[in-house]
């Protein structure tokens, strides 16, 4: 952009600040760097990507998954490949709600734990009934639609603050009633009390799915139907986003007052985009109850919860290959980091792929890089001489990359307590790294890198299912504040 | 009537609403200034209580605490309150600042993030279990012990006035500082309008600063009040008071400082009336009932004014 370049014109206040400037569309100022984008071979390669039809990548994508079971008979890769296609079902109600009609749902769980009751009370022993799974999985769509529209009727009128708490205390009221199911009485009246849910114990013991005679029961069958189920609703899905419906979601998203005065109804799009996703989560816990053959309480709380929210914002919002993806990212991710040898893996291919991506000029990297394992060494000849505890502490992570780490990276006997301030310390580090420029940005990063490795080795990886919950909070801070739109969310432009 | 039981229940819902008023604050100051729903605010209050457990382990555990009762007191509650501003402001610098003029939802996500950071970067250094203030055991329980006693034989102890008064200090004090001083004036200023406060030149960033500040050092003196009368702490505290909080934010109209200390003491009546008449499992589901209701009928709050969406 050229600002008319006329050299009388005082220098404008906002000049050189990045990001939109007074009186310039944040759009237009980037349009000329977007069209140099496209040229070179990976602009090719993008313009070939833009030009192909949407759906060709979920065919393809579906074939692809299809080949799982075919490709390996490891029912642990299977498992997971199916807890990741429910993720995904998951996201993709999410999507609706939150992606095309921008309202913040915070009970989505509920309505996945809803349908999940729902089947396991209909087709278990719990009351002696085994329906026929085509007639339970459509009841408990609709069932957890309806109760998804209920959620929402009172919240209509109110903008997405309200909705967001309401939502949020719907799905605390959930897994709290499920809890006290087990004695369930009129309010306290009467001595009288039904076991409805099973309480903390859940539900045991639910039938497989069985279509019209047809049972599934072998992990292979259900993660083909999780497969067919998600692409059906992928497709639906992805119908409803190009029609009218999906047009006038995305303006309500866009700007809810401009709109109404369009004549958009917006109360009844809310309603209906409330419905849709709250069915397709019943959807998600009907198969997900179906596999487990129980269900508990505890499965539908708030970590579930912001683990499809860091999905659904790690892919994009808005975007269906989004969903694929940033369920596949996520839900592998929390798998691998169970292994500390697999999650000390992630950990350094992250930390390395971020210098290289964001490092520059280049001798930086090696800088960087090699101060920190340098520094490293330089650490534990220290400590060998002055500090024999320092390096006393057992090796956490096997394997070559452990027996490597252990070389540069202190391991105290009984790490606990030092490891837990050194983790504050570190957070307060990564604070402070935000505020710096280069070239003391880098040079800061040697002495931070070397305090991350340091608490990964020592405290983080021990502790795998904390870490797993705080690395998804990082993610959300992290993507929200550098990348909003996620992988392949489209940018919002923002007029302000 | 059973007079006894109403009595105890009246003192234990004031005592509980005052801790729900006082987190209320916060959240409505903070929404009030930035129209966001600080998700993290219930962690803060968490926090505090956890430097008012740290306070009570340097001065040699609940039953042997090596100082007197005044200046345990006094430094639990500076500690905490300081503790709780600065990771407020820390919160506010870091994760919310860059998305000030982002759409909507992108600063309700990020508040999610932090607080579940928070609470399980809590659970990593502290661990998962309950710990306990177990103020019976502080000199004698001298807290429990003392009081004065009500009519049906309900007795008042220390800690409950202790809660009360202090949760009364706290909020004439941040009534003066709002309607009587520069900065108050500034931080009405900005919530009412924050483009045209920042072209009547008062520094814009300075205020919601401030705001974070003392709205998590009260979410932070919160956390104190909370343990010395219902003893038991863990990482996850944070999340129902929060929620309840909220609610009771909502329901006297959020951004409206009176009103969120009314909505704090009628969750904390209600909860304490549930809890005695019906069943502690049902306090949720009354307090949620509360709200809806409260939504259904006026949505602005009981001490709301009904906004205007401006274009």
């Amino acid at each position: 952009m050229d600002d008319g370049g006329n050299p009388n014109l005082p220098a404008r206040p906002d000049e050189g600040e990045p990001g939109i400037r007074v009186g310039v569309d944040d759009w237009v100022a980037t349009h000329e760097q977007r069209d140099v984008r496209r040229t070179g071979l990976t602009g090719k390669a993008n313009d070939l990507i833009d030009r192909t039809p949407r759906w060709w990548f979920y065919v393809a994508f579906g074939l692809l998954a299809g080949l799982l079971p075919a490709l390996t008979s490891n029912g642990y890769v299977i498992r997971v490949g199916f807890d990741t296609l429910i993720y995904m079902l998951l996201c993709l109600g999410l999507n609706v709600v939150v992606g095309y009609a921008g309202l913040l749902d915070l009970g989505y769980v509920a309505f996945f734990g809803f349908g999940a009751y729902i089947f396991a009370m209909l087709s278990s022993p719990k009351f002696g009934l085994h329906w026929d799974a085509l007639i339970v999985v459509p009841l408990a769509v609709v069932a957890t639609g309806l109760l998804g529209l209920l959620v929402a009727l009172p919240s209509r009128r109110l903008v997405g603050d309200y909705l967001a708490i309401v939502t949020l205390f719907f799905g605390q009221l959930f897994v709290t009633i499920m809890q006290n199911g087990s004695r369930f009485s009129l309010l306290g009246i009467g001595d009288h009390s039904w076991d409805l849910t099973g309480g903390p114990n859940g539900i045991p013991d639910i039938d497989n799915w069985d279509l019209g005679g047809f049972k599934i029961s072998s992990l292979n069958g259900y993660y083909l139907t999780a497969l067919t189920v998600f692409m059906i609703s992928l497709f639906a899905i992805y119908l409803v986003d190009v029609s009218r419906t999906g047009r006038a979601w995305k303006s309500l998203r866009e700007d809810p007052l401009a709109a109404e005065l369009m004549g958009i109804p917006v109360n009844r799009l809310k309603l209906l985009a409330f419905a849709i996703s709250a069915g397709i989560g019943g959807l998600a816990g009907t198969l997900f109850a179906g596999l487990n053959t129980a269900v508990f309480a505890a499965d539908f709380d708030v970590p579930t919860l912001i683990i499809v929210y860091a999905m659904l914002i790690l892919g994009g919002a808005g975007s269906l290959g989004g969903v694929i993806l940033g369920a596949i990212v996520v839900n592998v991710s929390l798998e691998a980091l169970r292994t500390p040898g697999h999650a000390t893996w992630i950990f350094y291919t992250l930390i390395v792929a971020t210098i290289i991506a964001k490092v520059r000029p280049w001798r930086w990297v090696v800088i960087v890089i090699g101060g920190t394992i340098g520094l490293g060494y330089l650490l534990v000849a220290i400590a060998n001489e002055w500090w024999p505890r320092g390096t006393a502490g057992e090796p956490t992570v096997s394997g070559w990359l452990g027996t490597w780490l252990n070389e540069w990276v202190l391991h105290p006997s009984d790490p606990q307590t030092i490891g837990n301030i050194c983790f504050i310390v570190l957070v307060f580090a990564v604070l402070g790294l935000t505020l710096l420029k280069p070239w003391l940005l880098w040079v800061a990063m040697i002495p931070t890198l070397y305090l991350a490795a340091f608490v990964w080795q020592n405290r983080l990886v021990v502790e795998p299912s904390v870490t797993r919950l705080i690395l998804i909070g990082v993610v959300l801070i992290v993507l929200m504040n550098a990348r909003p739109q996620g992988l392949l969310g489209a940018h919002r432009i923002e007029i302000a | 009537m059973n007079w006894n039981l109403f009595l105890t229940e009246l003192v234990a819902g004031i005592t509980h609403g005052s801790v729900y008023a006082l987190i209320a604050l916060g959240y409505s100051m903070v929404y009030g200034i930035l129209k966001l729903l600080n998700f993290a605010h219930g962690d803060i209050y968490m926090v505090g209580a956890f430097i008012g457990f740290g306070v009570i382990t340097v001065f040699g555990g609940a039953t042997a605490l090596t100082t007197s009762l005044v200046i345990l007191l006094v430094s639990m509650f500076v500690l905490a309150m300081l503790g709780g501003g600065l990771l407020g402001v820390m919160i506010e610098r870091f994760a919310y600042r860059r998305l000030r003029n982002a759409p909507r939802i992108a600063p309700l996500i990020t508040a999610l993030g932090v607080a579940f950071f928070l609470e399980n970067s809590a659970q990593l250094i502290l661990g998962a279990e309950f710990q306990s203030y177990d103020s019976f055991s502080w000199k004698n329980g001298e807290l429990w012990s003392k009081g004065f006693e009500l009519p049906a034989g309900v007795h008042v102890a220390l800690a409950q006035i202790i809660v009360v008064v202090g949760t009364l200090v706290l909020m004439v004090a941040l009534t003066y500082f709002v309607r009587a001083t520069q900065t108050g004036k500034a931080m009405r200023a900005t919530s009412f309008d924050r483009e045209g406060a920042a072209m009547m030149g008062i520094d814009v960033d300075r205020v919601i600063v401030v705001t974070f500040f003392i709205g998590s050092a009260l979410a932070g003196a919160a956390g104190v009040f909370n343990c010395m009368v219902y003893q038991q702490l863990w990482p996850y505290m944070g999340f129902q008071a929060g929620l309840f909080a909220f609610t009771a934010a909502v329901v006297g109209g959020i951004g409206n400082l009176p009103g969120a200390v009314l909505g704090g003491m009628l969750i904390g009546l209600a909860q304490a009336f549930a809890t005695g008449y019906v069943s502690s499992t049902f306090e949720e589901a009354i307090v949620f009932a509360i709200l809806i209701a409260v939504m259904l009928i006026r949505p602005s709050g009981l001490l709301g004014k009904a906004a205007i969406q401006k274009v």
